[in-house]
């Protein structure tokens, strides 16, 4: 099949985030100025959150075998390059006083959204593979970007080995398990696959069939910290500058988790037993994995690093039920839920970046006493986001949580919701630990200074977030609609 | 609309205090009494209506079926007026204690209002659920915030609790509207159209059970009571008012409303159950309430003892045991909140509340010690106040239904005289000695202080010696809300026969 031009205008999102990477990197290299190439960045990817916004409507186009332009992936995109965006925003003042070179982290951050791009709109093994390894290349030289800041994140060194050479042995597991796959089927399109489960055609068999699911999954689950692959989020989290956690927190899962929703839609996965019933145990694992083990620490960003493998535990029972339930509502749960997930996390890893810096982080829960009184709207702000994890009414995580349980009554898994039930009431004592920390009276030494003007901008973007979360908590009926029209599409 | 306006309002009022700080840390006081006398004056308008007397429905998620439903008929009425009536005196109750971040203070205050009102308005579930969270969090902070020497705890344990609870309810809800779908076609919450569905067999139990938990938590019922009293003894004077008086009242009403209309014939089967968790709540907690030094965690255990004449009239399922359990909510309402509020005012004048202190009061705080042997005669149930119509009407209804528990229970009317007449000996009578606290500050009731209780005092009276204004209120709910699981019951019992 042959690329004619009229294929390249679904492709436009993607095009454009390109040229911004590459028009970063031109300007780089003519001249060296910080606001210049965040702005370039972030202007970039406005453009492009609003070109594809305006094309959920009328886009549907499979351009090549490889990438699929839909509602779906447009949703995503938009999600996607919004996050990444805000990102931006949050990072310019965290690298501000950066004793290194400090633009290229945003030609990093231009290349990730690439490969996030691609994955969302990827209904084939070799594109999914493909903006992978792209997203996950440019993570680790964020993850590393402030080695030579001494007093920033502990230990990005160790955080980026760490994830560098665990995800990459995932990505074996994939490679492999793809190989598999086209052992069976000999195609690599994930709408080819519906055969797998199909004894009849000539392949390897059934057994072969479950050993690469079970691979491809393995792999899917590394990347998305499910329990018992979830070794190194903690590490990883706690390791590396608060904006690349952000954004391994957020566009990271939420890429890898369309990859997986349309490949387990268009391949039947399920219809196998055994694959169920380890997707079942993986998402019960994480859910009690993630909450117990946020309750013993007291840092930051390893709580919600702990608690984002429970979150992740939470949304994969949406994807278990979607086998088990006639209509849309699972797909529009794992959709909603990613949304709410994205906002929510971009808003408390927002909240803990704003009052970092390059120079010195501000991750321990202490840190954050009295912050009620000492800065009321950041204090709102971060309750706000916390509760929202917790699934508090008013707030987007509550619509999640119900969308959640909505799925997993209609396909009547009665045990992983009580799980959920036991993992929300667990996580419930870890959010509320930091907002008793927030209330209580401010200590007479103060961590960290707040308010200042280089951070302005980025009090907007988390105001945003506030209200984007406080909006969808009240009135998700437009969203859910949209959600609801673009789901079939998967 | 008056609905939405009342609820609004508080919402409102509770912004508007939260700003008013910035101006001086007296205006959030003034704004939150001045929005809740508001409220109040509203809510009168409301009487003398029949049947539904105000309703609003407005689509809000048209894909799961969901609106924006409120309505209020006798039932809703009364408790909204309750609601209203205690958050002034809860108002009053913190004029003087809370004097840091009055604000933020006020700002939950009326926002737990609104939820609470919410909760006794909403007729579509899933606003149900939605104001029966809402109401938590606010509460959460003030017992976080204001509370006492260990309202982490207690506050953590009040909100996981409500909340893990809520959950098995949502899920409930959830059950509900899908087999709403599986048998007409649409996902709804609209409470009329749920009560249409028809279930039967082990998920209808463990539907109903996911709303009596819910219920049985807030009530609260034994086995689900112990964040009470930890929330009660660490919670400010307002916040306890609110808690005792209003908060517990949801679960009651969650039953009245929602448990067992839905759920008639698993109700049913679940009543000796039920009746009997009410009679061990009774008992049981009258015998820790007996046991208690903390004076705070005593009237906490006696308002779960009082609750158990709720639960147990309510499971009987007569008008009078019916009409008892909403009498007795009332009445309990007031005796707790005033009960509360002295305690706190106590507490406030000598900074403790270990009752072994004490003791010799009466010479020294008489007006105090009189308004003392008032409420704690009301909550013993004499006749003449409103427990004793509560307590009196639930136990004949129940005898109705279950004479052996019925019988088992009324001996709680005998514990709630020794636990009374003991804190009163205990407090006010023999000898004074202040060697254990510092007596300083301990002051006669103030006359504004004077006026809440004999606002409350007034209201116990009326309900004792005229309840039929209040019954005749709630009676039209009841028929309305009988009339709809008569036809179960009768088949039930027809096929017993």
């Amino acid at each position: 099949m042959n690329m004619t031009l009229g294929d390249l205008i679904p492709l436009t999102p993607l095009l454009l985030v390109t040229a911004t990477a590459v028009i970063t990197m031109t300007l780089i290299g003519i001249r060296r100025s910080y606001p210049l190439t965040a702005g370039m960045t972030i202007g970039g990817l406005l453009v492009t959150t609003i070109f594809a916004a305006s094309m959920i409507g009328d886009t549907n186009a499979q351009v090549t075998p490889l990438m699929i332009v839909d509602h779906y992936s447009l949703f995503f995109i938009v999600v996607t390059c919004a996050s990444a965006m805000f990102i931006a925003v949050l990072s310019y003042p965290y690298l501000f006083s950066l004793n290194d070179n400090k633009e290229e982290y945003y030609l990093l951050l231009g290349v990730a959204t690439i490969g996030a791009v691609v994955m969302v709109s990827s209904n084939h093994f070799v594109s999914a593979i493909l903006g992978l390894e792209t997203l996950s290349m440019s993570l680790y030289g964020m993850v590393a970007y402030t080695v030579h800041s001494r007093d920033a994140a502990k230990y990005p060194l160790e955080a980026a080995v760490k994830y560098l050479v665990l995800s990459a042995a995932a990505s074996g597991f994939i490679l492999f398990g793809m190989a598999l796959v086209y052992a069976q089927t000999g195609t690599l399109s994930f709408s080819s696959l519906v055969d797998l489960s199909n004894g009849s055609t000539p392949g390897l068999g059934a057994a072969y069939s479950i050993v690469a699911l079970l691979l491809i999954f393995a792999g899917v689950a590394f990347k998305l910290s499910l329990a018992p692959f979830h070794l190194w989020t903690p590490d990883v989290y706690e390791g590396s500058p608060l904006p690349a956690t952000t954004y391994l927190a957020t566009i990271g899962k939420a890429g890898m988790f369309v990859v997986l929703l349309r490949f387990i839609e268009a391949s039947d996965a399920l219809s196998f037993e055994s694959v169920v019933t380890v997707l079942s145990l993986v998402a019960a694992a994480s859910i009690l994995a993630g909450n117990l083990l946020a309750l013993l620490q007291d840092n930051l960003k390893r709580i919600l690093a702990y608690s984002s493998i429970a979150h992740m535990g939470y949304i994969l029972i949406a994807i278990i039920a979607s086998y088990y339930s006639e209509g849309t509502v699972s797909i529009e749960a794992v959709t909603f839920y990613l949304l709410a997930y994205v906002v929510m996390s971009l808003g408390a890893f927002g909240v803990a970046s704003v009052v970092s810096s390059s120079e010195k982080e501000f991750d321990v829960i202490a840190d954050y006493q009295g912050l009620f009184w000492r800065d009321p709207w950041l204090a709102v702000i971060f309750t706000g986001m916390l509760l929202s994890l917790a699934g508090i009414p008013l707030t987007v995580g509550f619509i999640g949580k119900f969308y959640l349980f909505f799925a997993g009554v209609e396909a009547a898994l009665w045990v992983l919701l009580s799980v959920l039930i036991i993992g929300s009431g667990i996580g419930l004592y870890y959010y509320l630990r930091i907002v008793y920390r927030m209330v209580l009276p401010a200590p007479e030494q103060v961590s960290f200074r707040v308010g200042g003007m280089e951070s302005f901008s980025a009090y907007g973007v988390l105001s945003i977030l506030l209200l984007l979360l406080l909006v969808l908590g009240v009135y998700p009926a437009p969203v859910m609609d949209l959600i609801e029209s673009i789901a079939a599409f998967v | 609309m008056i609905l939405v306006i009342l609820i609004g309002l508080l919402f409102l009022g509770g912004v508007l205090a939260w700003i008013s700080e910035g101006l001086d840390a007296r205006f959030p006081r003034i704004v939150a009494l001045v929005t809740v006398l508001l409220d109040l004056l509203i809510m009168l308008s409301l009487l003398g209506g029949e049947g539904w007397v105000a309703s609003i429905e407005l689509e809000w998620l048209p894909r799961f079926g969901i609106s924006f439903f409120l309505a209020a008929d006798g039932l809703s009425v009364l408790l909204l007026i309750l609601t209203a009536f205690l958050g002034a005196i809860a108002i009053g109750a913190a004029w003087d204690e809370i004097t840091e971040r009055t604000g933020f203070f006020y700002f939950n205050l009326l926002w737990t209002l609104a939820g609470v009102l919410g909760v006794f308005t909403a007729l579509d579930l899933f606003l149900f659920f939605f104001f029966w969270e809402v109401m938590l969090i606010p509460m959460y902070f003030i017992i976080a915030i204001w509370g006492h020497e260990n309202k982490n705890y207690a506050a953590m344990k009040f909100f996981i609790f409500t909340q893990v609870t809520g959950m098995l309810m949502l899920v409930a809800i959830l059950m509900l509207a899908y087999f709403h779908y599986e048998q007409f076609g649409t996902y709804s919450f609209n409470y009329h159209d749920l009560l249409n569905v028809r279930t039967s067999g082990q998920l209808e139990i463990w539907m109903m059970l996911g709303f009596f938990i819910a219920f049985a938590t807030k009530l609260p019922s034994v086995p689900f009571h112990s964040w009470l009293p930890d929330a009660h003894s660490q919670a400010p004077t307002a916040g306890s008012v609110i808690l005792a008086g209003i908060l517990l009242k949801t679960g009651a009403y969650g039953l009245i409303r929602f448990a067992v209309p839905l759920f008639p014939a698993a109700s049913m089967e679940f009543a000796p159950i039920a009746m009997t968790l009410a009679a061990i709540s009774i008992l049981y907690c009258a015998k820790v309430a007996f046991a208690q030094n903390d004076i705070k965690r005593l009237i906490a255990y006696t308002s779960v003892s009082h609750m158990g004449f709720v639960t147990l009239g309510i499971y009987a399922w007569n008008e009078q045991a019916l009409q008892g359990a909403i009498m007795t909510m009332l009445a309990h309402g007031l005796s707790a909140a005033a009960l509360f509020m002295l305690a706190g005012g106590l507490q406030h004048r000598i900074h403790t509340r270990n009752m072994p202190d004490m003791g010799g009061f009466w010479a020294k705080v008489p007006r105090m010690a009189v308004v003392a042997l008032f409420f704690s005669v009301a909550a013993l149930g004499m006749p003449g106040l409103g427990n004793f119509i509560g307590e009196f009407l639930a136990l004949i209804g129940a005898f109705q239904a279950n004479i052996w528990l019925t019988v088992i229970s009324a001996f709680g009317l005998i514990f709630a005289s020794v636990y009374s007449l003991w804190v009163i000996q205990k407090v006010f009578q023999g000898e004074y000695r202040n060697e254990d606290f510092d007596d300083s500050h301990l002051s006669d009731l103030s006359r504004r202080e004077m006026v809440y209780f004999i606002a409350m005092m007034i209201g116990l009276l009326w309900m004792g010696m005229y309840p039929q204004s209040f019954l005749a209120l709630s009676a039209t709910s009841l028929t309305e809300i009988m009339g709809g699981t008569q036809q179960v019951v009768l088949s039930l019992v027809e096929g017993s026969l």
